[in-house]
This record gives structure tokens, C-alpha cells and sequence, in this order.
């Protein structure tokens, strides 16, 4: 009886911060999109949206509600189950990444210690791995289900683009699990609260890191697979209403998922620099430390946004050319050059 | 071979140096340029909120004009629509009877005058032409309408407020045009 009363609250416990994160993920992307687009038109001497309520500040809700009013076109030719696989598939991987991410340490609540990670899994990274990899599945199933031979490139394109990338990405995390030890994303930001951040340890490797992450991110200068001037809309072109909505709507969690797990990895998590949390009461050092994960993110977004509106497309053997023979031999002499280090100062 | 002017440059064809390969300093030499581009002062106006002021020159929809005591001050003499290139402009007179005194200024008034802004050119001829100062181009443009047909404007919607009936409607229809008509 004692047992099932704690599984209950567990339970209670981690569908509530499932719900928020989930939520929260929702909202932050919802307002990338506008944020985007306030970005874009500031860098380039413009105003940017400011009708719809104050500051523009509804103009996601009205974009949202514009898609849900669009009409529903599913090909003739195309495969119908698939065709509604796509967006779905691409939605849900693009949700279930922030499953092991710590967003702060832990909260106090009434004598319960809540940890606001949804799962300390000992694998974090690789488990971000592996779903941010299937995202490209929906990317690919979309593209080909459309039948429609600029959709196929897209999908083509996307998937051996993140092929390409994810190489060098697992390489240079290589590097930064021999320093860590762990593959935990909970450890690795305790270790980083007590010393440096691995961005000391690691700069060549986050480089790599952020390149990739561009890349796996389908973001300008990698957008290759939903290059309008050559492939109308790429693995999308095909779609309409929410469906399309859903793809793009991917784009940005992802944007803010890769932006979350960048700070977490090599910028110290939910650790405020300069600053020992241990001095505070738990809840409010919970609450500063989101807040400063937050803040971090929000840099990178910014980062994303900053480098879209700045750098022009690269072309496709560009791209093979910067996956292949640049970051992947760099990765590699990231990793021993690492390894050797690690070698030499235990 | 020599230039006709000192403007030609050669194309550079050297291999790239090492920095320049690297495309990493490139990149930050052209974000720091957008970023430049966050501090700069926007071109755009929000428009319907604020508007640039006009040329003095500027020349919108037409309005008929009435005297400060409120009376139409055109007499259909058919000037304007005989000045009109693009032909828009129709109209009928007819005579003022006693009574209407209040009304017209002069013994012949205009009926019915009509002018069809689709086929108007905003040129300013009927203006020119008018000998009784009764018509002039205002500040007001950009008609929005369903119906082609709505935008055949009669005297009713040509026609100035009334001066003393309502003066601030009536000054906001002058304009800054009215300043230039007395000062002819």
C-alpha cells in the first residue's frame, strides 16, 4: 500500500512536468516563429510584424489560426497514411527530446524533493541522439509520400545531410564524454556547477558541435532541403493547412531543443555563472537556474536567427565537402588531441 | 591594353590564404554587419497611424468648395469638364430660385455634378480652370470601395462640410490647400 502511494505521486509528479515542458517547449517555439521574424526584420532596417496586438505580440496565434482554416490537400497520387505519417512523426520527435533535459535542478515541494528533469536516464545524450536522428524520418517519409520529385529531393537531401552532420557531431561529443565521464545531462551539468564549463575544455569541439547543429536543424546556411529557389518548398512543397504547420512548427522546437542541449552541454545548464546556488534556499535557486538555461537558450536562438539572416545558402557539394572532409578529420583530431590531454593530466 | 577609365579592377585569381579558407572570419566580419544593422534608424513609417506630410503640390480626390458663409460657390459654367483630359467630370445646372439664397452663390448653381474617380487622373486641370475657385484637389487619396460604380462621386460626396454647421470637419477637408487658394 505504502509503495503505490509513492508510485502514484511519481507519477502525478512527472505527467505535470511532462505537460509543462511539453507546453512550455510549445509556447517558446510558437514564439520563435515570431521572434524570427522580428529578427529578420530588424537586421535588415525593417519593422517586422506589429498589428496584430500589442507589439505584434498575437501575430503567432494568428498565423496558427490561419493554418487551421487552410484547406486540407492530401495528393491523389500520394500515399495517403504516410503523407499524414510525415508531419506527425516529425512533430513527435521533435517533442520527445526535451525528455531528459535538466531544467533546473530541484524543487522543494511541501517536504518532496522534485527534480525538474523529466528522466535522469544514465544515457541522456545518446538518447537525444537517437530521436533527433528519427526526426529526419518524418522529414523523409513526408517528402517521399508527397510523389512529387521535388519533394523526394528534399527528402533525399535532408537525410543525407544529417547522415553527413551527425558523424561529426558524435565525434566531437566523443571528445567532451571523455572529459565528462558521463553520459548523463544531469552529472554533466552538476560537474560543470563545480568547475569550469566544458566550453574551456571543448571550444574546437563546440564549434563543431554548433556547426552540426545548424545543420541537423535544416537551418540557413544548411537548408538545403527546403531550398525554395530550386525545390519550391522542398519535402513540404506538397502540403497545406496544419500539416505543413506541424512541419514547421518542428523546425522551431528543434531549434529549441538543439539550442537547450548546446547550453546544457558546454555552457553549464542551469548553472548562473560566477554564483554558488548552494547559498540559496532550493525553490528560488530552482527558479534562478531556469531562468539562466532560459537565458542561454534564448542567446542561441538569437545565434540561429543572427546567422540565417546573414549567410547564404551553400551548395550541395559545399555542404559534403564541409561535412566530410573538414569537420569529420577535425572532429577526429578534436577527439585525440582530447584523448591525449586526458591522457597526459590524470 | 589601357582603360577608358580608372574604374576597371582586375579580378582577383589568387588562391586563398588559409584565414580566407577557414570562412570563419568572413562570417563574423558579415554577422557583425547585420548585427550593425539592429542599431540603425528604420525607413518605415507606421502608416495608417502616421502619415509623411505631402508636397505643397500634392494633388488628391476633388472637393467642391462653398464661401465661408456656407453657400456652394459653382455655377456649373462646365469649365472643369471641359478642361478634364481624361473626361470624368459631368454635371447639370440649373437656376436658383428665390429663397435659396443661403444656399448658392451665384443665380446657377449645379444640379447634379458628378465626377468618376476611376477615370480621374488627379492632374489638377479642373482646379485651374474653375473660375469661381469651387473646385480644388485635396489631401485626401486612396479610395477603397467594393463597387466600380461606388466610385462615381456626386455632389453630395464631393461637396465640403458646411462652415459653420460643422467648422471642424469644414477645416480638416480644407486642409493646407485652403492656404494656398486664399494666398492666390
Amino acid at each position: 500500500m505504502y509503495l503505490s502511494t509513492i508510485d502514484i505521486s511519481l507519477i502525478l509528479e512527472k505527467l505535470i512536468l511532462i505537460v509543462v515542458v511539453v507546453s512550455a517547449s510549445l509556447v517558446v517555439a510558437m514564439y520563435t516563429t515570431f521572434a524570427e521574424r522580428k529578427v529578420a526584420a530588424v537586421l535588415q532596417d525593417r519593422r517586422g510584424p506589429n498589428r496584430a496586438g500589442p507589439f505584434g505580440l498575437l501575430q503567432p496565434l494568428a498565423d496558427g489560426l490561419k493554418l487551421f482554416f487552410k484547406e486540407e490537400i492530401i495528393p491523389n497520387l500520394s500515399s495517403k497514411f504516410l503523407f499524414i505519417l510525415g508531419p506527425a512523426l516529425a512533430m513527435l520527435t521533435a517533442c520527445m527530446t526535451s525528455a531528459v533535459i535538466p531544467w533546473g535542478d530541484h524543487i522543494d515541494f511541501f517536504g518532496r524533493n522534485v527534480s525538474l528533469q523529466i528522466a535522469d536516464v544514465n544515457i541522456g545524450i545518446l538518447y537525444v541522439f537517437g530521436v533527433v536522428s528519427l526526426g529526419v524520418y518524418g522529414i523523409m517519409i513526408g517528402g517521399w509520400a508527397s510523389n512529387n520529385k521535388f519533394s523526394l529531393m528534399g527528402g533525399l537531401r535532408a537525410a543525407s545531410q544529417i547522415i553527413s552532420y551527425e558523424l561529426a557531431m558524435g565525434i566531437s561529443l566523443i571528445a567532451l564524454l571523455m572529459i565528462t565521464g558521463t553520459l548523463s545531462l544531469k552529472e554533466m551539468v552538476v560537474q560543470q556547477q563545480g568547475g569550469f564549463w566544458n566550453i574551456v575544455y571543448q571550444p574546437l569541439g563546440f564549434l563543431i558541435f554548433l556547426i552540426c547543429s545548424f545543420a541537423e536543424c535544416n537551418r540557413t546556411p544548411f537548408d538545403l532541403p527546403e531550398a525554395e529557389n530550386e525545390l519550391i518548398g522542398g519535402y513540404h512543397t506538397e502540403y497545406s493547412s496544419m500539416k505543413l504547420g506541424f512541419y514547421l512548427f518542428s523546425e522551431y522546437i528543434n531549434m529549441f531543443i538543439s539550442s537547450v542541449v548546446m547550453s546544457t552541454l558546454f555552457f553549464g545548464g542551469y548553472d548562473i555563472p560566477f554564483f554558488d546556488e548552494s547559498v540559496l534556499s532550493p525553490n528560488v535557486a530552482a527558479i534562478l537556474g531556469i531562468a539562466a538555461l532560459m537565458t542561454k537558450t534564448l542567446i542561441f536562438i538569437f545565434l540561429f536567427m543572427w546567422v540565417r539572416w546573414t549567410i547564404p545558402r551553400f551548395r550541395y557539394d559545399q555542404l559534403m565537402h564541409l561535412g566530410w572532409r573538414i569537420l569529420i578529420p577535425l572532429a577526429l583530431f578534436n577527439m585525440l588531441a582530447t584523448g591525449a590531454g586526458v591522457l597526459y593530466f590524470n | 591594353m589601357s582603360t577608358l577609365t580608372n574604374k576597371a579592377k582586375a579580378v582577383d585569381r589568387s588562391p586563398m590564404s588559409f584565414m580566407e579558407k577557414m570562412y570563419l572570419p568572413a562570417i563574423a566580419k558579415g554577422m557583425m554587419i547585420t548585427f550593425s544593422h539592429i542599431f540603425k534608424k528604420k525607413p518605415t513609417i507606421n502608416y495608417p497611424e502616421k502619415q509623411r506630410p505631402f508636397s505643397p503640390v500634392f494633388r488628391g480626390l476633388q472637393i467642391l468648395n462653398r464661401d465661408e458663409e456656407g453657400r456652394e460657390n459653382c455655377t456649373a459654367c462646365g469649365l472643369c469638364a471641359v478642361a478634364c483630359p481624361a473626361e470624368a467630370i459631368t454635371m447639370e445646372g440649373a437656376e436658383r430660385l428665390p429663397g435659396e439664397e443661403h444656399l448658392y452663390r451665384e443665380e446657377k448653381y449645379a444640379a447634379k455634378y458628378e465626377i468618376n474617380m476611376l477615370r480621374c487622373i488627379f492632374c489638377g486641370l479642373c482646379e485651374e480652370a474653375c473660375p469661381k475657385d469651387a473646385i480644388y484637389l485635396s489631401e485626401t487619396f486612396a479610395p477603397a470601395d467594393y463597387q466600380r460604380k461606388q466610385f462615381v462621386y456626386n455632389k453630395q460626396e464631393l461637396l465640403i462640410p458646411h462652415p459653420k454647421e460643422n467648422p471642424e470637419a469644414y477645416q480638416k477637408a480644407l486642409g493646407n490647400r485652403a492656404n494656398k487658394a486664399t494666398s492666390n
